[in-house]
């Protein structure tokens, strides 16, 4: 315990002895965990979006033509429901087709005032349980009487999914570089105290200092360096989303009618994977620096 | 105690120490000398095991220290005192606090440190010196700080590399008498040195390496005289020398003014 409090005043004087040089590794690893949070961001928000997608799109449209009547549409509900991988039937007129329309277009729905038809179709519309089941359905679909299209929009989520997960492997990619490039940064910043404090180090040894013990303050100061950056850049970054939230969050509603993630939400899981990141950035960065002196 | 058996190290280019077999006695005062690269120095640094020996066996009070592992060092360094030629204390830090590091740096309790440290530092009779920083002393109460450091936590060996180099001749045969008391006490002391003087006035043990081989093992006096020559050490050759170029220098700046 004494020990712990030698080593967290050590490495306090040495951040405060080395100050200009800590407080620039602090500002290179703090941008470096600000462009990672926005990767993090783009990358949860896509991801988020692509699971509302999913659901959104885990049902059958099948467009009627205009001459089928309801009891047509209701044979169709009767004998749908019958098959398996159903969770649910319905018929949306076009009515209904329309008035959804507009609430997704939101302050913009005015606009479809100005039509003068109405030009959607009636619709009935399957909710699939057992998405392994959806291809056999919207096969099924096909081979009833007096409908205009069978809208199944599985390959569409499929690409999605696809584009989303390749964009997960390029942003974790480029977030290695980045946590190698930080790593980097602070293991110059310790190598500049370790030279600056070499003679008290050759000291230490002589007199049988562990190397634990004189790794120690120097891994100190890494962990305070980075825990620092993380700490800025996870506030620097709950402002920034939460303004872009403000600001962007309707339209990109309106646009993709889908929200983007709340900033308390996103804050709370940055924060801890920022600390981390620090932590291991930092202790990381020291114990490479000081690892041929060690040695030696 | 200390026993050297078959140690052979090697450098790249030349022989750090070759086939050395040498014993040292608890409680021994022993006088390492040799010119310049004779291998002294191999022979410290393996003791610590700052460097490891290519073959042969180095044991400390029975514990092999040849290919030691690295987390055992520590253990072999805190029961080897370390006084070298420059000193080595930490400017930032007073005279107590450059002897108590050597206690903090091993856990002692803060209790001890306070005991400990004055005690040192009045057998080293400099006790009013410490609240004074190293460069607020003079070149020998710098050694006597560096050698209440070096014993503070009472290790059974005590290597001084040179403790004398950088001291006139007064202060120099003041630090040996430190020394020769911590002897009989019962410390064991290694002393790499080059001053003649010094080495026959103690009459002591000298061992003499050359090449990396030890030459002479016998009682009393230094007996190098192409040691001497060579590297002109002792410290009356280096004052006599600097006067010499000082005169040189002064004598031909005259001239120009003439």
């Amino acid at each position: 315990m004494k020990s712990f409090f030698y080593t967290l005043k050590q490495s306090f004087l040495q951040f405060g002895r080395n100050l200009n040089m800590s407080l620039i590794s602090i500002f290179a690893i703090t941008c470096m965990l600000l462009i990672l949070s926005l990767f993090f961001i783009v990358v949860i928000n896509i991801s988020t979006a692509a699971e509302t997608i999913k659901g959104d799109y885990d049902s059958i449209e099948i467009f009627l033509e205009d001459e089928t009547g309801i009891e047509q549409a209701d044979e169709m509900i009767i004998d749908l429901k019958t098959q398996e991988g159903v969770a649910d039937v319905f018929y949306k007129s076009k009515e209904q087709a329309m008035a959804e329309f507009k609430e997704r277009w939101g302050e913009n729905g005015y606009l479809l005032d100005s039509l003068e038809d109405n030009p959607l179709p009636n619709s009935v519309v399957i909710v699939i349980g057992d998405l392994e089941k959806a291809d056999a359905l919207a096969a099924h679909a096909e081979k009833f009487d007096g409908i205009e299209d069978v809208k199944y929009y599985k390959s569409t989520v499929d690409k999605l999914l696809e584009a989303t997960r390749f964009v997960q492997i390029a942003a974790f990619v480029i977030m290695i570089f980045l946590i190698i490039i930080s790593i980097v940064v602070v293991s110059n910043t310790i190598k500049l105290t370790v030279f600056n404090r070499s003679e008290e180090i050759s000291i230490m040894k002589y007199v049988g200092a562990t190397n634990w013990f004189i790794r120690g303050p120097f891994l100190c100061e890494g962990i305070i360096i980075g825990l620092i950056s993380a700490v800025i850049s996870v506030g620097l970054t709950y402002i920034a989303y939460s303004k872009i939230v403000d600001i962007m969050g309707d339209q990109v509603y309106q646009m993709l009618s889908m929200p983007m993630v709340p900033a308390n939400f996103l804050i709370m899981n940055f924060t801890w994977i920022f600390m981390a990141l620090g932590i291991s950035i930092g202790s990381c960065g020291s114990i490479i620096s000081m690892r041929r002196f060690l040695d030696a | 105690m200390i026993v050297f058996d078959h140690v052979t190290k090697y450098y790249k280019s030349n022989v750090g120490l070759d086939d050395v077999s040498v014993r040292i006695k608890e409680g021994d005062f022993v006088f390492l000398v040799g010119p310049s690269g004779s291998g002294k120095s191999t022979f410290i640094k393996l003791l610590i095991h700052e460097i490891n020996a290519d073959k042969g066996s180095i044991r400390v009070r029975g514990e092999e220290v040849t290919n030691m592992p690295a987390r055992r060092v520590p253990a072999l360094r805190r029961r080897i005192g370390i006084v070298f030629q420059d000193f080595r204390l930490l400017p930032k830090k007073t005279v107590f606090e450059n002897v108590a590091f050597a206690m903090e740096i091993i856990h002692k309790p803060r209790k001890q440190i306070r005991k400990n440290v004055p005690q040192v530092l009045t057998m080293m009779g400099i006790a009013d010196k410490a609240d004074k920083y190293p460069d607020e002393l003079s070149a020998g109460e710098q050694q006597r700080v560096a050698i209440a450091r070096a014993i503070v936590n009472r290790p059974r060996i005590l290597i001084a590399d040179e403790p004398t180099g950088n001291l006139d001749p007064d202060t120099a045969w003041e630090i040996m008498q430190l020394l020769n008391q911590i002897n009989r006490r019962g410390t064991t002391i290694l002393m790499v040195t080059h001053a003649k003087d010094i080495v026959d006035k103690m009459g002591k043990r000298v061992i003499a390496i050359e090449k990396g081989r030890i030459v002479r093992d016998e009682f009393g006096a230094y007996g190098y005289r192409e040691a001497l020559e060579d590297t002109e050490m002792t410290f009356d050759t280096i004052q006599a020398k600097k006067r010499d170029t000082g005169r040189i220098k002064f004598r031909r700046g005259g001239e120009k003014q003439r």
